[in-house]
């Protein structure tokens, strides 16, 4: 459907193409790694907050 | 993370602190969808500007596009670090928790980005200079700002103790940013394959405006991306240490260890 000329990249398609799958890979793996442990350490604060209630927390002593 | 009486009263006090950090989360999630959003709208707008719409290059043909990802990707990976500095700073001379997390937060997203910036420059290099690697001054003082963010993850994860390790982590962002200045000028000061700066020169910019467009929005959506990342992995780091410190005071006060009491 595309002209196969723009998937050859004038000869260069195997340096074209992997600089963008690898710019955009890593750049997705982090977002995704980073949302996972943004959404894992809610759930952690989450847990702990609903499990205790017994914060003492002015003048604990 | 043990939880020993001795510890308790700078538990209270770093809590006490979260004053702050907690506006952080208030304005962070209010401001991070949109950051997101157009991250991903400007970085997939300027990519595929760059890869079908942008000219080729009259001399490099269709390797130029390597440039719109390689170029933004260079200059977060630099602009990253030098946010890095200024967090270790304000967390060496104020000591704001805040900082460290902020800290602790970027050297992953700079370290991707460099790596980013270094593949596709290898793979730029390849054609263009026949050589996927050289020994000069350019490529190797990027190589070593990629070690320094790889050292302040490592550092940062080396005391079992979070906080004991951003004293140690910020010194070393702060020595490494003498190597900022040595990567922007290590094409004028040394002889190089890499070419010289032709978008942040003073006179006018030597590429052309077909050209140029595709970079900047490019750079602008790798902007917020890097931001959005930031914000991101510093809630998860504040949200970290909210965990540390609740299961601190819990191991602090065996007396609530029995029955939950409703409050």
């Amino acid at each position: 459907m595309i002209d196969p000329a723009f998937w050859a990249m004038g000869g260069h398609a195997a340096f074209v193409w992997p600089a963008y799958a690898i710019g955009v890979g890593l750049l997705v793996g982090l977002a995704v790694a980073s949302w996972r442990g943004y959404v894992a350490a809610r759930a952690a604060v989450a847990k702990l907050e609903a499990e205790g209630p017994r914060r003492r927390r002015a003048g604990s002593q | 993370m043990d939880g020993s009486p001795r510890q308790s009263p700078a538990r209270g006090n770093a809590l006490h602190r979260f004053a702050n950090p907690g506006r952080f989360m208030r304005l962070s999630g209010a401001v991070l969808p949109w950051v997101a959003a157009l991250a991903v709208l400007l970085s997939a707008t300027g990519l595929v500007w760059g890869l079908v719409f942008a000219p080729r290059d009259w001399q490099q043909g269709d390797t130029v596009r390597i440039m719109f990802v390689h170029v933004p990707a260079a200059w977060m990976a630099m602009g990253g670090y030098l946010g890095l500095a200024l967090a270790s700073f304000v967390s060496l001379v104020w000591r704001h928790p805040l900082a460290d997390i902020a800290a602790r937060a970027i050297a992953p997203i700079g370290a991707v980005f460099t790596a980013i910036c270094l593949v596709t420059g290898s793979l730029w290099g390849k054609p263009m200079w026949g050589t996927w690697w050289v020994w000069d001054a350019r490529l190797t003082s990027v190589l070593v700002l990629f070690f320094l963010y790889l050292g302040h993850i490592a550092l940062s994860n080396a005391f079992d103790e979070e906080e004991r390790a951003a004293r140690p982590a910020a010194i070393l962002a702060l020595v490494g940013a003498i190597n900022l200045p040595i990567i922007k000028f290590s094409v004028d000061w040394w002889n190089t394959l890499h070419q010289p700066a032709s978008v942040t020169r003073f006179d006018a910019p030597g590429i052309h405006i077909d050209i140029l467009q595709p970079l900047l929005v490019t750079a602008a959506g790798f902007l917020f991306a890097f931001a959005a990342l930031v914000l991101l992995r510093t809630r998860t780091g504040i949200l970290d240490c909210r965990a540390r410190a609740l299961m601190a005071a819990r191991a602090a006060d065996p007396a609530g260890a029995g029955a939950p009491v409703a409050v």
